[in-house]
């Protein structure tokens, strides 16, 4: 397939949208959630030295946010190659690519 | 050898190689100029846009500012990463199939509109003009602690060695040179984050050492030792929050969705081959930000249990030679409230505003000033800043580590700087005059007027970073509320919504755009007094307006768009277009 307007496209887009936000709603919860609106109550835990609610705010919700790109950047990897949008299957893209380093 | 020629050497050094990269790198047209012709490998794109990101205000004065305010500094923390995730999840990989050069292009076309085009242009503008004031600044301070030249001369030559690179190289010089300045830079960051941690917990992980006990054969955690430090001086626990819950929401939603608003990290991903590099490179840039966000708070305990230790009690004639020389550049200041010649260090301020200093010094030789003082009990003033350059001499490291700190803090700036100037100096030649203006210019014309603008914008930041206007601090939750509710719902409504239309996404802006302005300028300039928690709108401060600023532009424009009529086929076109990653390097600018 390649035409943007084809039931693949629309079954692609839906597939991406939950894709994203399934790994937003994990993005909100150990940030806005774990680290600010529960933080309190995750302070009564013991974390190694940290309050747990601590940890989470000035440490753990970034090592989140790195995994969940990584996470995003496979799943939407495998779903381009599942729909033949990848840029692989692009033969002008990769003649036009400059070579890599 | 002594701190500062070993300063001089490093900083001449990195210097050298700048200016070695930006001649090999130079630019041959707009292409190169505005988005390194398009070929950036994704890792060197992620060190750049880390290196882009990381701005002396991250390098200098977060882990200061979370030094002194413990908890709620992490609305920093996360806020200035977790943009990252809705960047890499919901812009980059769109925006770099769209295939231009600027975030007002993607304005302009999206909504068929040059009204729109020009908001995003003014916007732009103020934006990185906010930012670039802070950066010049930033360079003036190293330069004038630690290779004693004043600030104007320290400006100018940073001026000096940015010019030379952003003008010549355009964006291909500048990523490159930005590769790296992040090496300097997180190398400066670490290799005393590493020495600290190492000299009180034993753990060579600052991140770990952070959690472990203190070597000082009390055998108690750092951060529970710190609890007990500032609560005995009178401030609140370390680890317990000032700020409110919502509050602390609304600055944190502000500044992430700010910083995936901010246009000279969006204009990163432009630069890359393809759509799939465009995502994993904003991995790639997390991992690289994440490695100074997350030893930042680590440094920030150890320099507040390290700072109490000395100064606390000490007397002011025996404090080591670091004390004395901030002193020198205004940053700290003494006031011997009941005379006794040693130092009280205790929750309050000890006098009202900044120090104006006196020429005249005191009894015990410290110098005199003119403020009028407070009944607490405090007598030292420490300005926020100082605590990561200060921060290696109060642990009393070797001079080589000072010097190498004084080098990352210029590159943090200067990196910065560059990418900024860059984006000012594509909007004026490439949006303003190419696409509303002067359209028949040729190619080598565009290109011309893009480095005379660069020149440009170079002057006017080295005047703001000579004589800083006193509104740059204000001004930064400015830059980012503005982001936030002015491009952030645009772009994302645009990519999301085939249905959003010109006059939707205008009013959405506007909107947006004069409630956060309103809000932010009412209580930063208007009415400061009020500036206070009972008078906010349900207690969010002028730094976290941007988030309601944001909900309403997305209201506003969903509201409108259902009235007026929908966008035109080829609009809707090419949205279905910039949704299917296959085919992006053939866009349409080749």
């Amino acid at each position: 397939m390649s035409d943007s307007h084809s039931p693949e496209a629309k079954a692609y887009w839906k597939e991406n949208i939950r894709i994203v936000l399934s790994l937003l709603a994990i993005w909100f919860s150990v940030s806005f959630g774990m680290a600010i609106v529960f933080a309190d109550a995750l302070d009564n835990i013991r974390f190694f030295g940290f309050k747990l609610g601590f940890w989470m705010a000035q440490q753990g919700s970034i090592y989140c946010f790195v995994i969940l790109i990584f996470v995003y950047v496979y799943k939407m990897n495998k779903l381009d190659h599942k729909y033949g949008v990848d840029e692989d299957s692009d033969d002008l893209a990769d003649n036009e690519t400059p070579p890599k380093k | 050898m002594n701190v500062q020629t070993l300063t001089f050497i490093f900083v001449g050094f990195t210097f050298a190689v700048y200016i070695g990269i930006a001649i090999w790198s130079r630019a041959g047209n707009t292409d190169d100029f505005y988005v390194a012709g398009g070929g950036v490998p994704p890792l060197a794109n992620g060190m750049a846009t880390a290196a882009d990101w990381m701005s002396a205000a991250s390098f200098i004065s977060m882990a200061g500012i979370i030094s002194f305010v413990g908890r709620d500094g992490a609305v920093y923390l996360m806020g200035w990463t977790g943009g990252y995730v809705l960047l890499a999840l919901l812009l980059a990989p769109y925006l770099r199939k769209f295939g231009k050069y600027t975030v007002p292009d993607f304005v302009g076309d999206r909504y068929y509109s040059n009204v729109a085009r020009l908001v995003a242009v003014v916007c732009v503008l103020f934006v990185s003009f906010t930012y670039v004031a802070g950066q010049m600044r930033g360079v003036g301070i190293v330069f004038s602690r630690f290779l004693e030249v004043d600030i104007t001369t320290g400006v100018m030559i940073g001026m000096g060695i940015v010019f030379f690179y952003a003008v010549l190289g355009g964006m291909k010089g500048i990523t490159y040179t930005q590769v790296a300045q992040f090496c300097v830079l997180i190398f400066a960051f670490l290799v005393p984050a590493i020495f600290i941690s190492m000299m009180m917990t034993g753990n060579p992980v600052p991140q770990l050492g952070f959690g472990s006990t203190l070597t000082d054969g009390s055998n108690i955690y750092v951060l529970d030792k710190l609890d007990q430090l500032s609560q005995d001086l009178g401030f609140e626990a370390y680890t317990a929050g000032n700020k409110s819950t919502i509050d602390v929401f609304f600055i944190t939603a502000a500044l992430m969705v700010g910083t995936a608003g901010l246009p000279h990290v969006i204009v990163r991903f432009f630069t890359v081959p393809k759509v799939r590099d465009a995502r994993v490179s904003a991995g790639y840039a997390l991992v690289f930000i994440a490695i100074l966000y997350t030893t930042a708070p680590a440094l920030a305990s150890f320099a507040r249990v390290n700072l109490i230790n000395t100064v606390n009690n000490a007397e002011y004639k025996t404090t080591p030679a670091w004390f004395k020389n901030w002193e020198n550049t205004n940053l700290i200041a003494w006031v011997d409230k009941n005379q006794d010649g040693k130092i009280q260090y205790t929750a309050g301020k000890a006098f009202r505003g900044k120090p104006q200093f006196l020429e005249e010094r005191g009894l015990k030789g410290e110098r005199k000033i003119s403020n009028s003082s407070t009944n607490n009990h405090n007598e030292l003033y420490i300005d926020r800043d100082i605590m990561v350059l200060a921060n290696p001499e109060i642990a009393g490291l070797p001079n080589w580590v000072i010097a190498l700190v004084a080098a990352g803090g210029l590159a943090a700036a200067l990196s910065t700087a560059a990418g900024l100037l860059l984006v000012i100096s594509t909007s004026i030649s490439h949006d303003l005059l190419k696409k509303m203006f002067m359209p028949n210019i040729s190619d080598k014309q565009e290109l011309l007027f893009a480095r005379l603008a660069a020149a440009f914008a170079i002057i006017i930041a080295g005047y703001f970073g000579i004589y800083p206007p006193g509104f740059v601090a204000q001004v930064v939750a400015f830059a980012f509320g503005l982001a936030a509710s002015s491009f952030f719902p645009i772009i994302l409504m645009g990519i999301f919504s085939k249905r959003m239309n010109k006059e939707g996404a205008v009013a959405g802006m506007i909107t947006g755009l004069t409630f956060t302005a309103s809000y932010i300028v009412y209580f930063k300039f208007i009415n400061p007094v009020a500036n206070t928690a009972e008078s906010w709108w349900f207690g969010i401060s002028p730094e976290g307006i941007g988030t309601l600023g944001m909900i309403f532009n997305f209201m506003i424009a969903s509201l409108i768009c259902r009235f007026t009529a929908p966008p035109p086929q080829a609009i809707k076109d090419m949205v279905d277009d910039i949704r299917i990653p296959r085919g992006a390097a053939g866009s349409y600018h080749h």
